[in-house]
């Protein structure tokens, strides 16, 4: 019986093969080719001076050397990293405590999937009408202006934009208000996988709910708060939308906000397609390595 | 920031649940305040004209919606064009990437053979490398293959989804039993048609989450469209929206630019709201992994 029912599956098992297909020859053909091709470039002279074309020409690891010696790249990685932390650490305290209070039984909170709902809501909005959305309201004459005039919290307009800080701050408010909505429903979804008994007992010998936060939540949710860290960082590195329309893709002031995707999409623009190679290989070797981080940790929380 | 948590959950253990009750709703309506101010300001000056907002902001609505509506519609920029494109870029992707994604997850999901574990595997460490950084490759690709201003470099590559593949198995391994196969098979259903006749119809309602997210980010997308399409009648909104960013803004009737972020920002806020339920389950779905 079982040896025909091997037999069997093994006649299906080919089907297998022929379902992936289709994802298989568009992945190869969309992302693998264009990730060889990417790779390629990186290690030519090859740029547009004008409606010149210059190369392609075999320069080895000038393309890299170039990066990192006189070169911004250095401060759009700075940058870049500042305004993901201006935004992540507000998004991890504030999902960590809405989490908190919306998997707790004894609090029983109503409303709540008023809140998940409006919590999630920027999440799905098109960052880069929401970034346009921002530049209107914070700009000189803009609403927000007029609000913190009328009620004395100014006396004249403050140009966010013209600060350096208030451009930062801009886009971290963004970023944060676009993602800790996600964050909480994950951290949510992770505190209600805990055992309640762990919280009874602990009750029990007389542990009140801060102890409890800190010594069962979180160190339980380890694993979700660092998958939530690497891929809010993967997700930071690609910072685009919100600074590039924000700042009208110059990255000012002084390129203070201009991030590295801004400037990667700067040199695809212009086909400069050595130096943008350079830098799109680095972003997928520090991507991969943090992939890999995500799938260890996920897989671990399996066994 | 970290302190003031501290503080909030430190006196939260010492006071009675009902007081910890008001300090949840009050902060809950402090952020859900935050998250809601932005549309409202939008709604309201996507009502008043370019005049009365000089004058400075007001919280009432006021009765210039429908002039402003027009300004637009005879602007310069093809906004009614830009949204059947970006619409019909994001349904075609939506539909392409939920049937594709789901026959990988059933490849997966339904069969033994000897590279399923590789494959599997395969796909999750890819999972979170981004498209930005083989977008050189990329578009070199598409200016090969003569497909710039086209929307087929848009729309095909989302068969190969893996987040929505992942989204996929999940749902498979608690919805979709193998003795259903096997039963299928027992009635002489071939294995293609099995897929399309009994699989799909058990899927929709995975199918319908990742086709809301796979529609939305399509939607939202600016880095790839914005290197692809140059030709103004295939424009999408987002880069319709870099578009009046870069113009001269004093030129602007400002009435009109609010006309237009809202009509970007406003579809998908009325869609979300009627889908609300299952988006956020899915959202809360696609976490629990293991």
């Amino acid at each position: 019986m079982q040896k025909k029912s091997k037999g069997k599956a093994v006649r299906y098992n080919k089907w297998g093969y022929i379902f992936l297909i289709p994802f298989i020859l568009i992945y190869v053909v969309f992302q693998l080719v264009p990730l060889f091709t990417t790779i390629f470039y990186s290690f030519f002279e090859y740029y547009k001076s004008g409606l010149k074309v210059i190369g392609p020409n075999f320069v080895g690891f000038k393309n890299y050397i170039d990066m990192f010696v006189n070169s911004d790249i250095p401060v759009y990685a700075g940058n870049t990293l500042i305004m993901w932390i201006l935004g992540f650490v507000p998004q991890i305290l504030v999902s960590l405590l809405l989490g908190a209070w919306f998997s707790n039984p004894s609090l029983r909170l109503k409303g709540q999937r008023f809140f998940k709902t409006v919590i999630y809501l920027p999440n799905l909005i098109m960052a880069s009408a929401f970034s346009m959305l921002f530049f209107t309201l914070f700009s000189e004459n803009g609403p927000i202006n007029d609000i913190l005039i009328a009620v004395g919290i100014l006396d004249e307009p403050f140009k966010f934009l013209s600060s350096v800080w208030g451009t930062r701050g801009l886009v971290a408010l963004m970023n944060f208000l676009m993602w800790f909505g996600n964050t909480t429903i994950l951290l949510m979804a992770g505190m209600m996988g805990i055992d309640t008994s762990l919280f009874e007992s602990a009750e029990v010998d007389g542990a009140n709910s801060t102890q409890v936060f800190f010594k069962i939540t979180l160190p339980l949710l380890r694993p979700i708060l660092v998958y939530v860290l690497i891929t809010s960082l993967i997700g930071g590195l690609q910072m685009f939308d919100v600074p590039q329309i924000l700042t009208n893709a110059t990255g000012d002031p002084m390129r203070s906000s201009m991030t590295l995707i801004m400037y990667l999409n700067k040199h695809l623009y212009s086909k400069n397609f050595g130096a943008a190679g350079a830098l799109s290989v680095i972003l997928f070797i520090i991507t991969a390595i943090l992939s890999i981080i995500v799938y260890n940790v996920s897989n671990k929380k399996e066994d | 920031m970290a302190k003031t948590t501290n503080k909030v959950k430190g006196l939260s253990g010492s006071l009675g649940l009902g007081a910890r009750r008001v300090i949840a709703y009050v902060f809950l309506g402090f952020i859900s305040v935050l998250c809601l101010f932005w549309f409202y300001v939008l709604l309201v000056n996507a009502t008043r004209s370019h005049g009365e907002m000089t004058l400075g902001f007001t919280p009432v609505p006021s009765t210039h919606f429908l002039d402003n509506w027009k300004s637009l519609m005879e602007s310069s920029l093809p906004v009614i064009r830009g949204m059947l494109n970006s619409l019909f870029v994001a349904a075609a992707s939506a539909l392409l990437s939920t049937y594709f994604s789901t026959m990988t997850a059933y490849a997966i999901h339904a069969y033994d053979f000897k590279l399923k574990k590789f494959m599997f595997t395969f796909i999750l460490m890819i999972m979170t490398i981004p498209s930005q950084v083989t977008a050189l490759g990329f578009i070199d690709l598409v200016g090969k293959m003569n497909l710039e201003d086209s929307f087929i470099p848009l729309i095909v590559p989302t068969i190969a989804a893996p987040v929505t593949f992942f989204y996929m198995k999940q749902y498979m391994e608690s919805a979709l039993p193998l003795s259903l196969i096997e039963a299928a098979r027992i009635d002489g259903s071939g294995e293609f048609r099995t897929f399309n006749s009994i699989i799909i119809p058990l899927m929709k309602p995975a199918i319908a989450v990742q086709a809301i997210f796979t529609f939305v980010s399509s939607w939202n997308n600016y880095f790839t469209p914005a290197l692809i399409l140059h030709d103004n009648n295939k424009k999408t909104l987002p880069i319709l929206i870099a578009q009046l960013r870069a113009a001269d803004f004093l030129k602007f009737d400002m009435g009109q630019v609010y006309m237009m972020i809202a009509f970007s920002i406003f579809p998908v806020v009325v869609v979300y709201l009627i889908l609300s339920k299952h988006i956020v389950q899915g959202v809360a779905m696609g976490s629990v992994k293991g």
